[in-house]
């Protein structure tokens, strides 16, 4: 299956700073900012951010991952094959604006049952959403805030987020299904 | 054709020498804990580990298994077991129902079958079940689709229990592998005792029992197929009749219910003699490693199988056990509902 690479390392890395700075300069700076990474890979773009904001403006935003494999809404067709993880929130979250960080949004069911997950955990003042690449083919009324880039694709497509932190190397990469 | 090469005919391998592919789940039934693999119970802990989280939020409960009919059916009394259940099912968003024998039609006679008929024409997706007769739940699962599992089976099985037992001494000591847990009381009684001798011994902890030789099974040391026959089916594991020597140096001290039934009968002289001779008191207890886990099933006897001094202790978990019980339900039940997919 041809394999097109769409985000290089270095367009991923540009990509983070930006959203970091994105974040800071929409939320008039970092108070009471709190950023929740879906996993998997939501996580490390989550701390990547983070880490960015610690450098150009001194401050430090709190991580958390979320598991929304609880939460699916197509549990009896996946069954088994989703691992789930334990989901770790550091802080109490009320009041609190929260920035949810994903790889990949598709049809938007994710971030609908992460919406569903948080509210568990409290009454955030606010929850927005930030994504490396926005591939379109929404199926929920569902729009993020922050976007890496955005990748027309078909359904048949695949699109493959890959991190340092879990696969080894930067990149983003369209494999286009042959049918 | 000759040769006079001897042909050796293998005794099959124990039960727990079977492994399914590693991450695939094998059950719609909990029933027992002896075909359960080592891949299949690492699953439920982490899947337990998962759903502690879960109870530790301001709100807990996940839209799970919403839409799912939870049926608990108790023909025999429960505090912990019944009420660990039901709130394990409500925190995964299910419906729960109880039935128990005296609020139901079992008290005009109505068959365990007809019964499970019944709920599972009503919408049980789930019964839990528990009854004094040994395979009752066996009998359950053969006659409904809903998923069957066994809260007790007269002196047979209580794999939830084991699991939580297991959970609770992974918390504290991480791998139970070479371990030595020594379970002490009326074994031969005791669905606690066995269900938990399956669960560590396919963990690869070093199993001792210890008790009364009236309360000791027989035949739970001997090799496989022994004379006797009786236990044949339990894993072997190390038999102790003098506490003492059954302590020293263990990693979990597991403490059961003497039932006091068991005077009655002549299997125990007095309360008195038990205590003197099995009772787990702390200068018993100071004999095991430094730091070991003491626990008990519940409900205690506290002064007869353990001094209250242990039972309050800072080696006790036996509350934490109770704790653990919900979170590992609700991975059993998530387990057999999202299995068959």
């Amino acid at each position: 299956m041809p394999e097109t690479t769409i985000m290089s390392s270095e367009d991923v890395r540009r990509a983070i700073m930006r959203i970091a700075h994105e974040i800071v300069e929409n939320n008039h700076g970092c108070q009471d900012l709190v950023f929740i990474g879906m996993q998997t890979r939501g996580v490390p773009l989550a701390e990547r951010i983070a880490q960015g904001i610690a450098e150009f403006e001194g401050e430090t935003v709190p991580v958390g991952s979320l598991d929304i494999g609880l939460y699916r809404d197509d549990l009896p067709d996946v069954g088994l094959s989703i691992e789930i993880k334990p989901s770790d929130i550091p802080t109490d979250i009320a009041g609190k604006r929260l920035v949810l960080v994903d790889d990949v949004l598709y049809t938007g069911r994710s971030i609908r049952a992460a919406l569903d997950a948080l509210i568990d955990y409290g009454r955030p003042q606010r929850i927005q959403l930030a994504v490396l690449v926005d591939r379109g083919h929404r199926e929920l009324p569902i729009r993020p805030d922050y976007v890496g880039k955005n990748i027309p694709t078909s359904r048949r497509d695949d699109v493959q987020v890959r991190l340092l932190e879990t696969d080894g190397g930067d990149g983003v990469a369209l494999i286009a299904e042959s049918r | 054709m000759g040769g006079s090469a001897a042909l050796l005919v293998q005794e099959p391998p124990p039960a727990i020498l079977t492994r399914p592919a590693p991450g695939t789940w094998q059950h719609h039934h909990v029933l027992d804990l002896d075909d359960f693999s080592t891949d299949e119970i690492e699953l439920v802990m982490e899947t337990a580990g998962v759903m502690k989280e879960v109870l530790a939020r301001p709100i807990p409960r996940i839209p799970t298994l919403r839409g799912t009919t939870i049926i608990t059916v108790f023909y025999e009394a429960s505090t912990r077991t019944r009420s660990s259940f039901e709130l394990a099912g409500k925190a995964l968003g299910a419906d729960v129902i109880n039935i128990t024998s005296s609020g139901s039609s079992i008290t005009k006679g109505e068959s365990v079958v007809d019964t499970v008929l019944t709920l599972q024409a009503v919408g049980a997706d789930i019964l839990v079940m528990r009854h004094s007769h040994s395979g009752a739940p066996y009998l359950a699962a053969r006659n409904t689709r809903a998923g069957v599992i066994n809260a007790g089976d007269g002196w047979h099985a209580h794999p939830s229990q084991a699991l939580l037992d297991l959970f609770t001494i992974r918390s504290h000591l991480g791998d139970v592998r070479g371990r030595k847990v020594v379970i002490i009381g009326d074994i031969t009684h005791s669905r606690v005792a066995r269900s938990n001798i399956w669960g560590l011994t396919t963990m690869g902890a070093h199993v001792v029992v210890c008790g009364p030789p009236t309360l000791l099974p027989v035949g739970l040391e001997g090799p496989r197929g022994s004379e006797d026959g009786r236990e044949a089916a339990l894993p072997p594991v190390e038999v102790e009749t003098n506490v003492d020597r059954a302590i020293k140096d263990a990693d979990v001290v597991m403490t059961l219910r003497l039932q006091l039934e068991r005077m009655q009968s002549g299997l125990v002289p007095s309360i008195r003699e038990y205590c003197n001779l099995w009772q787990v008191t702390s200068k018993r207890l100071a004999t095991a490693k430094p730091g070991a886990l003491v626990l008990h099933p519940g409900p205690v006897n506290e002064g007869v199988e353990i001094s209250l001094d242990v039972a309050h202790g800072a080696q006790s978990v036996i509350e934490e056990q109770v704790a653990n019980g919900v979170a590992v339900r609700m991975a059993l039940l998530y387990l057999i509902s999202r299995g068959r997919g």
